[in-house]
């Protein structure tokens, strides 16, 4: 007995403690997340305009970050853009994951659905997605739509994939073959025997396509099919900074690209403890 | 009043059924034996609707009868071998009593279901409380025909005898049908009034030869 309660003590705090893990990184992801939108509405107005006389100047009191080839602020550039990213972002994730949610619990419909929805998951997780983006990006031509929607479309299978394999599981169980003889409908199985197991799968889900569309809108917008150039967008913004990188302001590269870090890492790590949590096994989501 | 004709049921290549006639009559208490793989699983999820065979028809009362409606919970039901997936774990003892309809005082004192048991979650159940809330659900107004696949094969003798008395009084009380599969022949001889052997007596049976080769 003494061995089996000392046996934990040995193991990563992450597998020992996945619920305060998770906790911890929840807390920080969501601070950093409130912290973007509350600066982002609270910039005063003139941050983000042009100005001729502070035109390319390194870090300093007055301007933290520095400023850019137009004298804009980098810091507050910064911050619109994080807050533009993140609403992407959650656009980008939450249509993602109800694809997931739709086509995984799809599935559990009949044998025919299921063969199509799983040829679905296997070709889209086949074809190289970053190719996919740019492609669905373009042909929407470009914008905050045509990323959303070469997010939605290129981040469901994984999620899916897991969804389904859960929802078979419990569909073939004999407790839901016992409800089914006592009279209750698919819709009821699904409400009663299904929602409460998936619903930690579906957030954790979410939670980790989310830095995945923030860092995909950024890459899409730094090669000019994202978001509008005159909208603050990191990647507008990285994009711009290489000009001025060979001219030595290395200022106006450097908080974009680690506030873009900050989010994304924040983001990633707290899904993971999130998908530990749900699936200590350890599937891959 | 349960019966089924020339059932012929197959896994790929494999003939589990071949051929097997079943009768029931109501009220009565009928073992069912075989050996492993013999395909007694395969022969009570037939006759509970589960399956489909792939010859053959299941009747009850002459007619051929509806799993279940929605609603309307069906005349035959099944319990499977172990109660632990029998029951949704997440769910408590209250609510899995209260699946169909609402829980049957009769129903819950011959089983010997406890009230403090409502708020726990199968898990923190034995093997024994388990199997009696399993089953006590499944006792609603319209059962005609009861299939127990090995329901006390995680039991111990004490506790088999106990739950099968208890089981067997309840269905003879609402005339409800019972069919009682074990391996245990000493068992099936002392609760059952027949008992029949998939495999052996005359059933057309093939034994799978591959049962464990999957």
């Amino acid at each position: 007995m003494s061995d089996a309660t000392k046996l934990p003590l040995c193991l990563p705090e992450h597998l020992r403690r996945p619920q305060r893990r998770a906790k911890r990184h929840g807390i920080v992801a969501l601070a950093i997340l409130g912290a973007v939108l509350a600066g982002a509405v609270l910039l005063p107005d003139g941050a983000l305009s042009v100005n001729a006389a502070t035109r390319a100047q390194p870090p300093q009191p007055a301007h933290l970050m520095g400023t850019d080839l137009l004298g804009r602020d980098i810091a507050a550039r910064t911050l619109a853009a994080l807050a533009q990213s993140v609403q992407v972002g959650l656009l980008a994730a939450g249509a993602s994951t109800i694809m997931a949610v739709v086509l995984g619990l799809a599935a559990t419909f009949g044998r025919m659905a299921d063969h199509v929805v799983g040829l679905l998951t296997e070709l889209a997780l086949g074809l190289p997605h970053f190719v996919l983006l740019i492609m669905i990006a373009f042909a929407m031509g470009g914008g905050t739509a045509g990323v959303v929607v070469a997010v939605a479309l290129t981040h469901w299978p994984r999620l899916a994939r897991v969804l389904r394999h859960e929802a078979q599981t419990i569909a073939a169980s004999d407790y839901v073959a016992i409800s089914r003889a006592l009279g209750r409908s698919r819709l009821w199985v699904a409400r009663h025997h299904l929602a409460q197991p998936l619903v930690p799968q579906i957030v954790a889900g979410f939670i980790v396509i989310f830095p995945h569309a923030i860092l995909h809108e950024a890459g899409l917008s730094f090669i000019g099919l994202g978001i509008e150039p005159h909208l603050p967008s990191i990647g507008v913004m990285l994009s711009e900074s290489l000009r001025e990188i060979m001219a030595g302001h290395w200022w106006v590269a450097a908080a974009p690209g680690l506030g873009l870090m900050l989010v994304a890492l924040t983001f990633e790590r707290f899904g993971e403890a999130l998908r530990q949590l749900s699936n200590p096994a350890g599937e891959e989501a | 009043m349960l019966t089924a004709r020339a059932l012929h049921h197959a896994y790929g290549n494999w003939q589990v059924l071949n051929g097997v006639d079943f009768d029931l009559a109501r009220g009565e208490v009928l073992g069912l034996g075989g050996a492993s793989g013999s395909g007694k699983t395969t022969l009570c999820r037939i006759l509970a609707g589960q399956f489909t065979p792939d010859h053959g028809e299941v009747l009850l009362d002459g007619a051929k009868f509806k799993l279940a409606r929605p609603g309307l919970p069906g005349p035959v039901q099944y319990a499977p071998q172990s109660p632990e997936l029998a029951v949704d774990p997440r769910w408590t003892v209250g609510r899995i009593l209260a699946n169909a309809t609402a829980p049957d005082p009769e129903v819950l004192t011959t089983l010997g279901i406890r009230e403090a048991w409502t708020n726990r979650r199968p898990p923190q159940l034995s093997g024994g409380e388990l199997a009696r809330v399993s089953l006590s659900r499944l006792f609603h107004p319209g059962l005609r025909v009861l299939i127990c696949d090995e329901i006390t094969a995680q039991l111990d003798a004490i506790e088999q005898e106990s739950l099968l008395r208890a089981l067997i009084d309840l269905a003879g009380r609402r005339e409800v049908a019972l069919l009682l599969v074990s391996h245990s022949s000493s068992l099936r001889s002392r609760f059952c009034g027949k008992s029949v052997e998939l495999g052996f007596q005359g059933k057309k049976v093939v034994q799978g030869k591959a049962a464990f080769r999957a």
